[in-house]
This record gives C-alpha cells, structure tokens and sequence, in this order.
C-alpha cells in the first residue's frame, strides 16, 4: 500500500531522525560559533574605524591608526564582496594546497566568523556615528579619553539599534550553513540526501529539512526580541525620598 | 596673569574666519558673561577654550600654561575646566547619579564611595537628589540641566563654562537653572557664561562682554557696558534687545 505525505515523514524520522538530529545540532553549534566569533570581530572593526585620528597625536600613532583602519576596510570590502560559498571554497582548498588540513567544521566556522565581523563591522559603524555628538562632547567636557566614552556611554546605546541586524545575520548564518556542503560540512545536507536517495523520496526529506531550519530562525528571532525587550529598561523611576526634605 | 589668557585667538572653518584676533583674560574669581548676535562666534570661542575645537592660531594660557598637546593632557586640562552644554549633553544610558559619577569614577578615579557622596552632595545643591534613579529621558528641561551642571561640580573644577544654559529651556525653568548659576558666582566659582538672558548677564557678572562678527567688540563692567555702552554696534544690539 502506498503511504501519503505525512506518512512518509513519518517514517522517514523514525528511520532518520538521530541524523537529522545530529544534522540540527551540528548546524546550531557552527552558526552560533561563527556568528559569535563573527560577533566579536566585527565589533573591534567597528570600533577601529570609527577612532578619530587627531592631527595632535604622535606620528607613530596617526600611522598605526590609519593601518588599522586600512586594514579593517580592505577586509570588510572584501569579504561583503564575494559569495560565502567561494570563501569557504578558497579558504578550505587554498589552505589545504599549501598543507594545512583544517577540518570542515573549523572551516565553516571560520567563514562565517569572517562573513558576519565584515558585516557587522559596517553595522557597528553605523550605529556608533548615529549616537548624537553630543554623547561625545559631554565625554569630553569631563576629560574622559576616547576609549571610556565609546565603552561606557556610546556603545551600550549604540547596541540597542545594532540587536536587529545582528538578528538578521544569525538567521542568515543559520540557512547559509547549507551552501556549506561544498567544503564537505553536510552534516543535515547528508542526512537528508541519505534519506531522500534511499527511499527516492526528495520532496518529503527536503520538506523536513525546511520545516528543521524554518523552526530553528522562528526560535532566534523571539530570543532576539526578548532580548530587544530587556534592552529597553525600565519605563519608571523610584523617587529617592530621603533626600525629599532638602 | 589670570587664570585664563586668551592670545591672538583665531579660528577659521575653511575660509571662514569665525573669531579673529580674540584676546582677554579672566581672574580668579570672575564671572565673565558673552553676549551678542547669533553667529558672532561665542559657542566657538567657549568651544576653543574647552578645544572641542582647536585654535586655527593663538594661545590659550590656563593658569599660565599653554593648553594643548598630547589627548592625555588636553584630557587632563578638561578635567580642570567644565563645560555646561545648551543640549545637556547627559548621558542616556545611564541615571541621574550614574551622570554624575561618571567622571569622578573614570576621570579622577575616586572610589565609588566617594564619588557616591560627592555626587549627592553637588546634585543636593542643585536640588535634585531626589532623583538619582531617574534616566535623562525621563526628566524635563531644567531638571537635566542642573544635573548637567551638577555632573560638571563633581569635578570640582576651576573654571566653568556655559554655552547658553537656558536657551533651549521653556520660559518657566529658566529661573531655576539661573538660580543655580548665581548661587555658583556668589560662592566664587570662575565662569564664562554664553547668554541670552541680558538681566541675568547684567546682574551675575563681573565683566560682560559683547562679541560681534568674531571680534570682542566691547568689553567692560556690566553697569557700564549696560547704562552707557561705548562701541555704536553694542549700541544697536542692545536697543534691539530692549525693545524687543
Ligand atoms: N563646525 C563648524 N563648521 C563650520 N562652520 C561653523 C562650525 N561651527 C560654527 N560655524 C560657523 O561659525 C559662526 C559662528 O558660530 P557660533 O556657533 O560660534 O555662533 P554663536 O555666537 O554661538 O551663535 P548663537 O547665538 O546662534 O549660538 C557661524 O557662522 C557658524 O555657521
Ligand atoms: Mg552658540
């Protein structure tokens, strides 16, 4: 008897389901890992870009500065103008042609750690030069150095409107992790390709594997507003009473 | 010498030479207040004392040393010499008594403790101890501002500057950061005060002076450069005042 849709599913879950589980765990760690990485990356480039560089700083220092930034911008052009597919491409074959094995997952990672800090670099960015220059200036009224103003009065709000993006590029690492398939990191691209093969059953196995990633950013995307949420602090104050009488 | 000394002040913004050929000097002591038209170049002035703008040309001395150089002294200098904004200028992110510590903590490095109590003592003086838990957001016009110039007094500074306090207050607070600002001059704090507000200048200064097309076009004690002003031009800026 022929089974329907649903039944085919089914079993293909029973049959397949510690793989495809494998797969999901396999494809949440990378993206989590890279993203974060990706993260940390991009917010240093961020940083590095927007340092003033003041004309009454030390030549030694104004050459640095500008090296940096140079740096930083040949990276972030280059890895938001190439496809993550060819990156991986390049980076896991180039390496290995000149004898360095990393493994496929190290591989994946690495790409999306890169991908994401060019992206985010821009984000950081933009969101440092949208926080009024006033912020700045009342900094530096009191004497506070570059570094102390941009950690403890710019970033913090510059975070709130930089959460969304960062969102965004979660949920993309998590689907980009499927093109990763050409650099060998198949884990749930395999485990669906084993099962639609077996059984010539494409359309339910790939339908499984949609239903896997479309959950997967369903659940980000709330974690992420939950977070956007906390960040918006409490709406009302406490009146410090004791200090009512004066 | 004063405690501060302006000398040849210059400052151009491409081809457009904003103050030209600034000089005086301020003791100890002084309550100086700046007047004059818009775009006259008085927030650039004040801004080239604190060099959130730097001088095309000229010295600015402060108690007889020339300011500038390396961040870490132009920071050190900052310190020493506060700035109240016309914007406020607190920080968003952080509360009332976060604002005023902020400084204390990072600049001067006191303990928490300290500049916990020193904090409160200065906002107590501007009369909002009260609310130490409160976010800028959360509070009007007046109130940020005398947070504003309580942040600047937890640096105990020697010299503090106003770029228009009150203008971007509604009518009925700008007698309340005024106020604070008179109660600051009868105690002999030095102050360079940008305004609008003629009464006042006339009333809390020791030299009023009036700036015009970024020239010190007159200066002199408030009496006189009020009842008898010399110069045709603060003349006419003045009978535009009183007449509306
Ligand atoms: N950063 C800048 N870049 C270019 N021009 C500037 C800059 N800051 C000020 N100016 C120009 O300098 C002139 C003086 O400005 P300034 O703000 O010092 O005037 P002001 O006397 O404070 O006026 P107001 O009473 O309106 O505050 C103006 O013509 C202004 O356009
Ligand atoms: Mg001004």
């Amino acid at each position: 008897m022929e089974k329907n849709i649903v039944e085919w599913i089914i079993f293909l879950l029973q049959e397949y389901g510690i793989y495809f589980w494998k797969g999901t765990l396999i494809t949440l760690e990378t993206s989590i890992l890279g993203t974060i990485l990706g993260l940390i990356v991009g917010f240093l480039l961020g940083i590095i870009q927007s340092t003033p560089i003041y004309p009454e700083d030390s030549m030694a220092k104004r050459v640095y500065y500008k090296m940096l930034k140079g740096i930083s911008n040949a990276f972030v052009h280059i890895f938001r103008g190439t496809p993550m597919m060819v990156q991986a491409m390049v980076l896991y074959y180039g390496l290995k042609q000149y004898g360095v094995n990393i493994t496929p997952f190290s591989a994946a990672v690495l790409v999306i750690m890169l991908n994401t800090g060019a992206y985010m670099a821009e984000t950081v960015r933009g969101g440092i030069i949208s926080i009024d220059n006033g912020q700045f200036e009342g900094g530096k009224a009191l004497g506070m150095p570059h570094f102390t103003i941009m950690f403890c009065v710019v970033l913090p709000q510059a975070f709130r409107n930089i959460i969304p993006e960062m969102g965004n590029l979660f949920i993309t690492n998590i689907k980009m992790t499927s093109v990763l398939n050409v650099i060998g990191f198949a884990e749930l691209y395999f485990a669906t390709k084993t099962a639609a093969n077996t059984y010539y059953r494409y359309f339910e196995a790939f339908l499984i594997t949609g239903a896997i990633y479309f959950i997967l950013c369903t659940i980000f995307t709330k974690l992420l507003s939950v977070l956007e949420k906390k960040m918006e602090g409490k709406k009302d104050y406490e009146l410090a009473t004791e200090y009512l009488a004066d | 010498m004063g405690i501060i000394n302006v000398q040849h002040l210059r400052k151009a913004f491409g081809n457009h030479e904003v103050l030209k050929d600034i000089d005086f000097s301020i003791d100890k002591g002084e309550v100086v207040c700046i007047i004059g038209s818009s775009g006259s170049g008085k927030s650039t002035l004040l801004r080239c004392l604190n060099l959130l703008e730097i001088p095309t040309s000229g010295t600015v001395y402060f108690t007889d040393e020339v300011i500038g150089g390396s961040q870490k002294k132009i920071n050190e200098y900052r310190s020493k010499v506060g700035m109240v904004f016309q914007s406020f200028n607190l920080f968003n992110n952080m509360t009332v008594l976060e604002n005023c510590m902020s400084g204390s903590r990072k600049v001067l490095k006191r303990s928490k403790e300290e500049s916990r109590v020193i904090s409160i003592k200065y906002l107590k003086k501007v009369g909002m101890a009260p609310y130490i838990n409160a976010k800028p957001s959360q509070l009007s016009g007046g109130q940020k501002q005398r947070v504003a110039i309580a942040r600047a007094l937890t640096m105990e500074p020697e010299v503090l500057l106003f770029d228009e306090p009150t203008s971007a207050l509604d009518p009925e607070m700008v007698g309340e950061v005024l106020n604070v600002i008179k109660e600051l001059a009868k105690e002999g704090l030095t102050m360079i005060i940008v305004t609008h507000e003629m009464a006042f200048a006339r009333d809390v200064s020791t030299k009023t002076i009036f700036m015009d097309q970024g020239v010190i076009a007159e200066s002199n004690e408030p009496e006189k450069l009020f009842t008898n002003p010399k110069n045709p031009r603060t003349q006419a800026f003045l009978s535009r005042f009183i007449n509306g």
